[in-house]
Parts: C-alpha cells; structure tokens; sequence
C-alpha cells in the first residue's frame, strides 16, 4: 500500500491534472462533434472517467480516503445510467432505424 | 310576565317561519290564520305589557343575551319596554293584526299568498325589534330589517319591471339614510362608549358641555330619519312604493315602518333638544315635506297615489313637531295617524277590489250607493286627517300647530295653509270616488260589490279608532288632561325640563284651533263646489292642463331633476370608469401582460430547433459560461 502511494506520487500533480483535463476535452469534443448515439454516449463516460482519475489523484496527494470512495458513488451512479441511457438508445434505434442523432429533430416544440 | 316578553316578536318570526316554508305546502286558510293569529298573540302581549308599565310606570328591561363583547364595550340583546316602545307595539300589533285579517281576503286569489304572509310576518317581527331594542344596535338591525321587507313587498308583484324598479329606489334611497344612521352609531359609540339607551341618555347632557359633537351626531340620525320616513330629498321612493300590494302600503308605507323615524328621534329626544341646530332643520325640513308633498297631492288622479303624498306630507307634519319640541304631539300625531292613514289605505284596497283593479279615480265616481260599508269607513278617515273635530286627526294635528306657533309665526302659517291643502285634496279624492256618476266601463260597474267582512271589519275597527283616538289627548283648553302626554311624560322628561314650557295662552290656543278648522271646512267646501256641484273630472293624460297644474301633477319634476343631477352624471361617470378605466386600463394591463408573453415566446420557441446536437453545444456553451462567471467572481 505504501508502495503503490508513493508510485502515484512520483508523478507530479500537475501530471493528473493536464491528462484528466486532455481526457475530458476529448469528452466534450466526442459529445459535441459525434452523430452516432453510443459515441456520444461513450464520450460521456470519458468525462466522468476523467473526473474519477482527478478525484483518486487528489486523494492520494492528501491522503484522504473520502475522495476514493466518492470515485465508487460515482461509478455506480454511472452504471445505472449506462444502462438507462442504452435502453433509451435501444429504443431510438427501434423506432427510427437509426441512432444518428441528427434524426432526433422532432425533439422541438 | 316579563319572561313572556320576548315571545312578543318572537311569535311574528315563528309566523315567517312557518308560512315561509309551507307557503306551498299548506292552504291559503291555515297560512293566513297562523299568520294572523300569531300576530294577534303578539298584541294580546302587548297588550299585557302596556298595562303593566301603565300601572308600575316603570320601564321593563328584559335581558336576552350578550351579542357582541369586546374587551369592555358590550351590545346586548335585549329590550327596553317604557311608554313610548308599549304604545308603539300596540300600533304595529294592532294595526298589524288588523290588516292582516283584511290580506286574508284582499290577497285571496293571488298565488303568492304563502309569501305575502311570510314577508308580512317578518316585516312584524323587524318592526318590533325595531321599537323595542334597547340599544341603537337592536334598533338598526329592525331598522334594516324593515327596509328589506319593504323592498320584498314593493316588489311583491315583481314580474312587472316597474313594481321591480320602484322597490329596487326604495331599497336605495334608504340605504342612503341607513348611511347617515350608521355614522351616527358609530359616533355615539365613539363619544359614549356604548350603544345603549340607558348608558347614553343620562350622560349626554354631561357629555355635550365636555364638547361631544351632538349637532353632528343629531344630524347623522336625522339623515337616517329623513330616509326611512320619507322626508325632502329622500321622499321619491314612498309614492313609487305604491307598487306593492295595498295592505303593504297599508301597514309599512303608512302606519308603522315610515314612523320608525319619528320613533328613532322621540327616543333620542335628549340628544335632539340638546342640539337646537338640528332641531330648527328637523322643523324646516318637515315643514317644508308637509307642504311640497300637499301640493303635488292636489293634482294626483291615481287613488293610491293621493295617499302616498298625504303620507308624506303627514310624516312631515311629525317631523314638525319634533322640530318644534313637541315631542307628544309628534307621536300623538304618529299614533292617530296609523289609525285613519291605514284605514284610508285599505279603504282604497277596497275600493280598488270593487273596481276590479282599477285605481285612476278619473274611472271612478258614484260609489257611495255601492259600496256603503267603505264609503263610511273612508269618509270618517277623511274627516278625521283633515282635522276636523272631535275626529282625531283633529286634536294631533292642533297640538303640533299650537308648538309650531309657539316655537315661530312663520312655521305655524305654513302649517295651516298645508292642513287646508290636506283637507282640500282629502276631500277630492272622496269626491272623485264616491260623487257623481260612475265613470268607468259597463263591466266594471256590473262587477261593482262591497268587500268580504274580513276586510269590511278591519276598516270599521279603524274607522272608530280614528274617530274617537283623539279622546287619549284632548288639551286642557278643551277640558282634557291629555292621558297621552301624561303617560308620556317620564320618556319626555329630561327634554322638557331643557326646552322650558312654552305655553300658549288658551284664548290663543282657542283662535288658533278655530282658524285650522275655518281653513279645514272652506277647503272641503270648496272642492264640494269644484267636484260635486261643478262636476268637474281631472282632465286626461293628452290634454293641456294649466301650467301649476302641470308642475303638480307631474310631481314638481323631482324625479327627472334626480334623474339629470345625479343619476346621469353618476352614469357618465360608470360609463367612463367602464369604458377606459376597466377596458382600457386595467383589461388592457392584464390583456397585454399575456399577449405580451405570447409574443415573445413565439419568437423564442424558434431557438429550439429539435437539433440535438445543437442542444448538447449550447448546453457546454452555458457550463462554461457558468464556470467563466464563478471564476471571475471570485
């Protein structure tokens, strides 16, 4: 255990914090660029990734176990909405054939 | 017996109740007995009552609840028995009973009879509560009381739009005077700290040199007063009030709901003489009532009508005397007066019920052969409000006179003039009825027929009434000690001792009777002349008449100078409040408030484009403009 802190440590902080933010961008670009449903929602799970691995590294750096277990709420929280937002996927695709969002602009008043 | 007392309006109310809830249910003879015997139950108690307080001398007080307590400010139920309130109930039981019997028959035919009798009964029930309440509280809730079933029964006929109408102006004209009544409360209970009579009376004479506003107060109460009895400017509803059936005008619009006012003051007598302002308007006002309602009643055709002004000008002739100080007078003058007006009034019901509905007197003529019972009956009223003697219009009217011209010359000339008129248009209206030849179609003249004996007795009862009334107040001029005023005389007390005698000599007194009554017989014996003996008609509706005639008969055109003055103004005035205020401003707010939203939410629904894309870079867009915000902050 000892061990494994001191390897995190051995990489900066601001290391963690560059790539998480690298990660997330990609996130944001994958959401904001994409068509297809399941990249997009894919690009989701990137972010919260990346929010995760910035959660643990703080931990580690001031070693405090809380950030940890909040990264374990989150990725519960995440599988539940993994398969909420797939079933919602699923049935885009029955409907309309297709799960390019573009064909999605009934959404409007 | 003073734990029966409060059944004395209680049984009236019982009577409302159940005639009002079996009107359909129960048949026209066991409405109309309950109705009249509850009544007559009612007198038989008051009867009862007005000798004990004869013999005690005492006031009854009779203590029912506490109705409103605040802190140390209390209204009670309760009822104040003294000789003015035991006479008065005596009058409206009476009377009361009386022309409920003669409804029984009069109203036989109509098919809200259950009605009638259950607003008749109410009406009973508000007027007792009224003149026995203890505190002006009681009085007012008999007061407004009143005034409803006045509007009811003017409106008892209300599927002619007119009848409607004139009870609606009468409901309105004395709501204006109900105002007056009300601040007048208000004001007593602010200077007083109480409503009751017994609380105010005695401090008031303390209370008006620490400086209370009594000529304010006085005057408030004398509006109230003017509404409800029909004084100039509010008298335009009374003759309108005609409307209803005839015993309603009868019993409410002559013999006891127009004389609360002249109750109302009589009670508060302390606090009038102690403001002689108000006392000198009160004068002036009833005299001037007395003498313009005299006048427009010499022209009138419609036999209602006639009586309706006569009404008016007697309530002012009360209002005279209260005026003058002679608080007696007044409300000897009240008392004979129920007696011969009611009997006039229901002897035009049956004379109306002889002609088959008609009231034009032009119509009329000849009746005296036909209808012996109420041409006798009418006649001794007619004698008895002229104020001929012995009848009892007579020694009333001359008591009033004789304060009048004590109190100023001026007064007691108009006064006489007036009773000249009075006696004049009395015996026109007699003799355009009963004289001459009939005048009216064949088929009413073969329908022609005196009244059934419940509404011929009622009218003998008042007919000896009327004639010999004046018996309880013959003036010690003519050998008489005035029963009434003796027995009135504790209610009077404190105003009499203020006000001083001011007696007339009784060589005076003894011109002054023998002028009213040469003016009296001239009147009639001139409209003998004009209507007997020149057999003239009044001419119709189309023809011309003589200018004063016409000012007459077209009552002086107040109601078209109210109409201009105050009900035209008021409806420009509704008109422009409705048209811009409502529609323009305040519709317009509240309208444009939600075209307003309308509008822009068109404009703003075309932003969603149901791209969703589109939705997902607007919604990073705001986070990171949240986040730009909060870092900038901060």
């Amino acid at each position: 255990m000892e061990s494994l802190t001191s390897t995190i440590q051995a990489v900066p902080l601001n290391h963690y914090i560059f790539l998480s933010a690298i990660i997330f961008s990609i996130g944001v670009m994958g959401v904001l660029l994409r068509r297809n449903a399941i990249i997009i929602f894919m690009s989701v799970e990137l972010m919260l990734n990346s929010v995760n691995l910035l959660l643990t590294a703080f931990s580690v750096y001031r070693g405090d176990a809380a950030g940890q277990v909040f990264v374990f709420f989150i990725m519960a929280l995440a599988a539940a909405e993994v398969a909420v937002g797939l079933a919602i996927i699923v049935m885009i695709y029955r409907n309309t054939n297709s799960i390019d969002i573009n064909v999605l602009n009934r959404l409007k008043w | 017996m003073n734990n029966l007392i409060w059944l004395i309006p209680v049984l009236p109310l019982a009577g409302f109740i159940i005639n009002g809830l079996g009107r359909n249910a129960l048949s026209k003879g066991v409405i109309g007995t309950i109705g009249s015997l509850l009544v007559l139950a009612s007198f038989g108690l008051s009867v009862a009552t007005f000798f004990q307080v004869k013999s005690t001398g005492a006031p009854v007080n009779v203590h029912l609840f506490d109705w409103i307590s605040v802190g140390t400010f209390h209204i009670q139920m309760a009822f104040l028995i003294d000789q003015l309130s035991s006479i008065m109930l005596l009058i409206i039981t009476g009377v009361g009973f009386l022309i409920h019997l003669y409804s029984v028959g009069y109203m036989h035919d109509d098919a809200g009879f259950g009605k009638f009798f259950a607003y008749l009964n109410l009406f009973v029930f508000f007027m007792l509560l009224l003149v026995m309440g203890s505190n002006y509280v009681v009085m007012f809730i008999g007061w407004e009381g009143v005034g409803l079933c006045s509007y009811l029964l003017i409106g008892f006929w209300y599927t002619n739009p007119s009848y409607a109408d004139a009870a609606k102006k009468a409901f309105i004209m004395n709501r204006i005077g109900d105002l007056g009544f009300l601040l007048g409360i208000f004001l007593l209970m602010d200077q007083f700290g109480s409503v009751a009579y017994a609380d105010i009376f005695p401090k008031a004479v303390g209370a008006v040199s620490h400086g209370a506003p009594i000529v304010l107060i006085t005057l408030l109460l004398f509006v109230g007063a003017v509404g409800k009895s029909a004084q100039l400017p509010l008298f335009t509803w009374l003759p309108d009030a005609m409307a209803g059936p005839t015993p309603v005008s009868a019993l409410i619009h002559a013999a006891t709901m127009v004389t609360a006012g002249i109750y109302m003051i009589a009670r508060s007598n302390i606090l009038f003489t102690l403001a002689p302002t108000t006392m000198e308007i009160i004068a002036i006002i009833g005299l001037a009532t007395a003498a313009f309602a005299a006048l427009i009643a010499l022209t009138q055709t419609d036999i209602k009508k006639v009586l309706a002004y006569s009404t008016v000008s007697q309530l002012g002739y009360m209002f005279l005397g209260l005026g003058v100080g002679a608080y007696t007078g007044a409300f000897f003058h009240v008392l004979t007066h129920a007696f011969f007006k009611a009997l006039l009034f229901l002897g035009a019901g049956s004379v109306i019920h002889a002609m088959s509905g008609e009231q034009d007197m032009r119509k009329m003529g000849g009746l005296k052969g036909k209808i012996k019972t109420t041409f006798i009956t009418m006649l001794v009223g007619t004698i008895a409000i002229a104020g001929i003697p012995p009848f009892s219009g007579f020694f009333s009217k001359d008591e009033i006179l004789a304060a009048a011209f004590a109190h100023s010359t001026v007064f007691y000339v108009i006064g006489v003039i007036t009773a000249g008129l009075t006696s004049f248009y009395m015996f026109r209206m007699m003799y355009l009825t009963f004289w001459g030849k009939f005048r009216g179609t064949h088929e009413q003249e073969h329908h022609l027929h005196e009244s059934p004996a419940n509404m011929t007795i009622p009218l003998i009862i008042l007919a000896v009434l009327s004639a010999i009334a004046g018996a309880i107040g013959v003036p010690a001029v003519l050998g008489g000690h005035h029963e009434l005023g003796a027995y009135l005389a504790p209610v009077f007390e404190q105003s009499h001792k203020l006000l001083g005698e001011h007696e007339v000599s009784h060589s005076t007194e003894w011109i002054l009777m023998g002028t009213s009554v040469l003016i009296a017989l001239a009147a009639m014996g001139y409209a003998y002349s004009k209507y007997v003996s020149g057999a003239s008609v009044p001419v119709s509706d189309e023809e011309e008449r003589p200018a004063l005639a016409n000012l007459s008969y077209n009552k002086f055109y107040i109601d078209e100078l109210y109409d201009k003055i105050i009900r035209k103004p008021l409806d420009s005035l509704s008109n422009f409040l409705y048209r811009v205020v409502e529609k323009m401003g305040i519709d317009g707010f509240v309208n444009g408030l939600g075209q307003g939203t309308m509008d822009t939410s068109k404009g703003l629904r075309l932003l969603q484009t149901g791209n969703v894309g589109f939705y997902i870079f607007m919604m990073v867009l705001g986070i990171i403009g949240i986040l730009i915000y909060s870092l900038v902050k901060i």
